[in-house]
């Protein structure tokens, strides 16, 4: 007997006299006898609940949770409490992809309302269900863009976050093909660079904007030059940023793509997130995962379903352009319910808040003197700094105060070095940041 | 039962060519190709001037739960696409023979030999 | 509040707010500050709503969706188990959520501890050497698993092996994933047993040395054990290649037999199926993928290893490379763990039988008005090919809309795409014969119906939130978006 199987010794042998067998073994004999297991799982033994509940909170305690003021792709950003009082709802929760549109209109249309609120955010004309997280959007833009322009090699900026580089290096590597990057000038995307290697192999051409660095780029004159080649200008974006940025169409993008852990996500130790994924309704065809369309049912009553299907895995199989199957549905919800409730002023007050306090830290560590910025650009929530203090020493000293900041981008290469990043979004109190700024202050 | 005209020529891949004058053709999809794939929602064609190549794809006609490639049954260059299908794509399943997709100027004409009648392709797609 | 059909943004007033931020504390900088070549020129559409407005939204829209705490959900291939409510609690512990990605390692061990024990226990229940929770689905794993054996293959210098093996009966996730690759595939057919024929795969693969591997979903997806298992992994092995074991039917093998033991070299587990993770209408899922040791330097980056009794990170230049932002879909795997603990190795061993008995019951229930392709045992799954009366041409979508009427979700439709109308029913081993018993009582009422008044069926669903809908509409209109809506209204009505 155990809690999640319903048979009684009684069931089973009603169940056994029905199909004429003996044993449950019974059922198993076309197995190869030299291969099926005389023994138990080589695994931990049972627990009850509250003997559960007791592991994992020693578990969880061996964690540290901090104050959080770097980002880099996960940023603290406050989650409504409404959020997990709707996406806990089992409705939500434990259904399946909606096969069955007639007893799925709430899932079909959350999913409606998400890709309305991309499409106003990117300004782009469609957006899909969702992707797995925003390197693989990423990569699977890129895909789109060689599949659409039926060339084969990708420009990538120097200016992304390295994680979404590798993710496109893997994706782009094991299909065959081709990729180049453009050289970055003081932390922005180099436009000269760019019009060197624009030739006519190039299918699409990536950047990051806000960019690994946090600066906010100036893509005056790159759509332009980049149509005339006849590529694609594929722009990933921090989403969040989209409520005060120029969007992605305004900046002239044919598939907008990236992260959306900033909407309503908690960082989750690396996920679940969500990739979000749009474009002009000309390439829709070639859009990767599922799209959900308005229609009616037959008594004429509003409906949502799965359409364009016959672009995905399931009818194209060997002949699709991507092998996604699922999206991330539930992440989906959470970011419907985070831009319900947040608004159109909300995410602007957001932003401006993020921008008040990363640019007040970022004032108060420049005035130590032990602080410089290479870059001098623009930045909303996240900036890089080179420091004369050791990394090290920075890391220990918030970490003794329970924060998590200064993040020294060593560990993303060599050319990183030198730079530490800081993140501040609205959930950063005036007393935090300025606990972080006489900790930093202190040290020599 | 799927009707089959007299005076076209048919490939395997179920679509039929109609010579209009020389060496200038029309290609569409059969009566058995639109009843067996639904609703059809889209035809993805290519461009003026594109050329054609026997046997090669050159485009795909989606139906709500299918999508079918296109098989060039003739080589030439594409004078004209049917741009009306683009707005109105059930046009395919209304008039299968009326709704061609592209017209094309052969660059040989010998071709159409390797193509079947319409006693062949009744044949065909009896089986 | 079945007749609930508002959108959001209908609900829209300006000026309403349904969010709490803080007070501005820092007045000398402001976001208009930026030059305006940065910013967005018009605000976004976005609702503005009363926190109470978006509550009453998404539960009444809720009320139109069917979860597994509403009824039996036979959905075939999808196994859809019941979702422990513990692993959602200890999931939503700050202690796990709030910890970011990229925060020192040693105030992390214990989230690091979590993602190390359950890739050893999928390793023991597959019979593997190691696994990486990096790949976020199943159709993710797939790739990456491919990924690994191209990588293994150029690793010996053997480029030209690029060929993979798939029977007809695969889910469409496997070819597309070898193309997505950068391979090529090889499409068998089944043979009259809905198996691989052994003969012809060894017709296939001889005098070739493109061969890079095979992909198997076994049981496979007629619910039928490979039973050349052995033999066939063999030839592909003699053949040069390695076999991948799409884990989607993992649940009937929990407790009798490993994939590692039948050859398999490389395969994904989803979590989200065998291991009780909600699907979360359709995603986000968790696609593990486990490899034999000769195989563990390929697996993605980054690494989570362990030395004495520390974790740490670990990225390799023999890896295929990087495939996700951190460590894949976290939170997910955690629950997956919750649930192993809870059954432990007393009970885990009963998933795979109690899931076949229940799946053996419906099909010998209901073989007689229901037809059978593929006779003897089945595996955790049943398919059958629509009703074995069929002259009132009944189709197995108006069984499954029917279905709906009585308070059960259809069971998967249409696939797998051997039987004109198949019909795949997995019950999984969390229900019990009661509910079995009013499922295959449905499945005959239905088949009574279909006979003396089809159109009750070929009406249905009437009793569900909506009707049938038009799919035709949809994918001619292409309305995507609220603005797309609003821009088909317009031209309606002008």
């Amino acid at each position: 007997m155990f809690k999640y199987f319903a048979h009684t010794k009684a069931d089973i042998e009603k169940m056994l006299k029905s199909l004429n067998i003996d044993s449950m073994d019974d059922l198993f004999d076309e197995l190869p006898k030299e291969v099926i297991l005389d023994s138990d799982y080589d695994i931990p033994s049972f627990m009850s609940e509250s003997e559960l509940r007791s592991y994992f909170e020693e578990l969880g305690n061996q964690n540290k949770e901090l104050t959080l003021f770097s980002g880099l792709g996960a940023y603290d950003h406050y989650q409504p409490a409404v959020i997990d009082a709707i996406t806990s709802r089992q409705e939500f929760m434990t259904s399946y992809t909606p096969y069955q549109p007639e007893v799925a209109q709430g899932t079909l249309q959350y999913i409606f309302e998400y890709q309305s609120m991309i499409q106003t955010l990117t300004g782009m004309d469609v957006s899909n269900a969702s992707m797995y997280d925003g390197t693989t959007s990423t990569a699977e833009a890129c895909f789109m863009a060689a599949a659409i322009r039926k060339k084969d090699k990708i420009l990538i900026s120097r200016t992304l976050n390295p994680n979404t580089i590798n993710v496109i290096q893997t994706y782009l590597k094991f299909k065959g093909l081709e990729w180049d990057f453009i050289e970055s000038k003081d932390g922005v995307t180099n436009l000269e660079n760019l019009k060197k290697k624009l030739d006519n192999d190039i299918a699409g051409v990536v950047v990051q904007n806000p960019n690994f660095f946090g600066i906010i780029e100036n893509y005056e004159g790159f759509s332009e030059i980049i149509k005339d080649n006849k590529s694609l200008f594929i722009i990933n974006a921090d989403i969040s940023t989209l409520g005060v940025l120029k969007t992605s169409y305004e900046l002239g993008a044919d598939i907008a793509c990236g992260e959306c852990q900033s909407l309503g996500m908690p960082v989750s130790f690396g996920g679940p997130y969500l990739g979000y994924l749009a474009t002009n309704k000309k390439y829709v065809r070639k859009m990767p995962g599922r799209i959900c369309g308005y229609t009616n049912d037959l008594e004429g009553n509003r409906a949502y379903v799965l359409t364009l299907q016959a672009r995905e895995q399931h009818i194209r199989r060997s002949k699709a352009n991507s092998n996604i199957c699922s999206n991330q549905s539930l992440m989906a919800l959470f970011v419907t319910i985070y831009l319900s409730i947040m608004g159109k002023r909300g995410l602007k007050k957001v932003n401006n808040l993020s921008y008040q306090g990363s640019h007040y830290l970022y004032d108060k560590l420049i005035e130590t003197g032990k602080f410089s910025d290479p870059f001098k650009k623009p930045f909303l929530k996240e900036f890089v700094l080179e420091t004369s203090l050791s990394h090290d020493l920075i890391k220990e000293a918030l970490l003794e105060n329970n924060i998590f900041g200064g993040f020294s981008l060593a560990s993303f290469g060599e050319e990183y070095e030198n730079l530490i990043n800081f993140a501040v979004t609205e959930k950063r109190t005036k007393s935090e940041i300025d606990n972080l700024i006489r900790i930093l202050e202190g040290l020599s | 039962m799927s009707k089959i005209l007299k005076d076209l020529y048919y490939s395997d891949d179920h679509e039929w060519v109609k010579v209009l004058e020389n060496d200038v053709v029309l290609i569409g999809i059969t009566d058995f190709a639109q009843s067996e794939l639904g609703d059809v929602v889209f035809v993805d064609l290519p461009e003026e001037g594109d050329e054609l190549v026997q046997g090669n794809e050159f485009g795909a006609v989606e139906s709500v739960k299918a999508a079918s490639d296109l098989i060039a049954p003739i080589s030439g260059e594409i004078i004209e696409v049917n741009e009306e299908l683009a707005a109105e794509p059930e046009k395919v399943n209304q008039e299968p023979y009326e709704a061609w997709f592209l017209k094309v100027k052969l660059n040989d004409s010998k071709e159409l030999d390797n193509l079947l009648d319409h006693k062949a392709y009744k044949e065909e797609i009896s089986e | 509040m079945i007749e609930y059909n508002k959108l959001i943004f209908e609900l829209s007033i300006e000026d309403r707010i349904g969010y709490s931020l803080p007070d501005t504390k820092f007045n000398n900088y402001n976001i208009s500050d930026l030059d305006e070549v940065f910013l967005r020129v018009d605000n976004p559409d976005l609702p503005e709503v009363s926190e109470l407005d978006v509550l009453r939204h998404f539960t009444n829209i809720s009320n139109k969706n069917f979860g597994v705490e509403n009824g039996f959900y036979p959905l075939g291939s999808c196994t859809m188990k019941y979702n422990p409510k513990i692993n959602e609690e200890i999931a939503n512990s700050r202690n796990f959520k709030r910890l970011h990605p990229l925060q020192p390692i040693f105030t992390t061990q214990g989230a690091f501890k979590v993602y190390y024990d359950l890739q050893k226990i999928l390793s023991e229940i597959s019979g593997l050497s190691e696994f990486s929770l990096n790949p976020y689905a199943g159709a993710h794993g797939e790739l990456i698993g491919l990924m690994i054996i191209k990588k293994y293959h150029e690793s010996r210098g053997d480029f030209h092996k690029n060929k993979i093996i798939i029977p007809d009966s695969a889910h469409g996730t496997n070819p597309a994933s070898v193309v997505v690759c950068g391979m090529e595939v090889i499409e068998i057919e089944s043979n009259e047993r809905g198996r691989v024929d052994v003969d012809f795969l060894k017709e296939t693969v001889s005098n070739r040395d493109d061969i890079a591997g095979m992909m198997l979903t076994n049981p496979n997806t007629l619910g039928m054990f490979e039973d050349d298992i052995c033999k066939i992994s063999k030839l592909i092995h003699e053949a040069g290649g390695l076999m991948y074991n799409d884990g989607a039917n993992l649940n009937a093998l929990l407790g009798k037999v490993r994939p590692g033991d039948m050859g398999f070299d490389v395969m994904h587990i989803n979590l989200h199926k065998t291991f009780s993770t909600p699907h979360g209408g359709g995603g986000p899922g968790s696609g593990p993928v486990g490899v034999t040791e000769e195989l563990s330097d390929f697996l993605p980056n980054p690494r989570v290893k362990k030395m004495d009794d520390n974790f740490y990170v670990e990225n390799s230049d023999e890896a295929i490379g990087q495939i996700s932002s951190f460590y894949g879909n976290y939170l997910v795997s955690l629950r997956a763990l919750i649930y192993l603990l809870t059954l432990g190795k007393e009970n885990i061993k009963y998933v795979g039988r109690y899931a076949t008995l229940n799946a053996n019951y419906i099909k010998n229930a209901l073989k007689t008005v229901y037809e059978l392709p593929i006779s003897g045992n089945c595996m955790h799954e049943v398919v059958f090919n629509g009703l074995i009366n069929k002259e009132n041409d009944v189709k197995t979508l108006d069984i499954a809309k029917r279905l709906l009427d009585y308070g059960m979700h259809a069971p998967t439709i249409y696939f797998p795409l051997l039987f004109s109308q198949a019909i795949m029913i997995e019950p999984t081993e969390t229900e019990s014969l009661q509910t079995l018993d009013e499922f295959i009582n449905i499945m005959h009422k239905i088949a009574i119906e279909a006979k003396e008044t089809p159109d009750k069926l070929k009406d249905a669903p009437t009793r569900t939130p909506i009707r049938r809908t038009d799919e035709v509409f949809a994918a001619k209109q292409m309305i995507f978006s609220y603005k797309d809506y609003l821009n088909y209204i317009d031209k309606r009505d002008n």
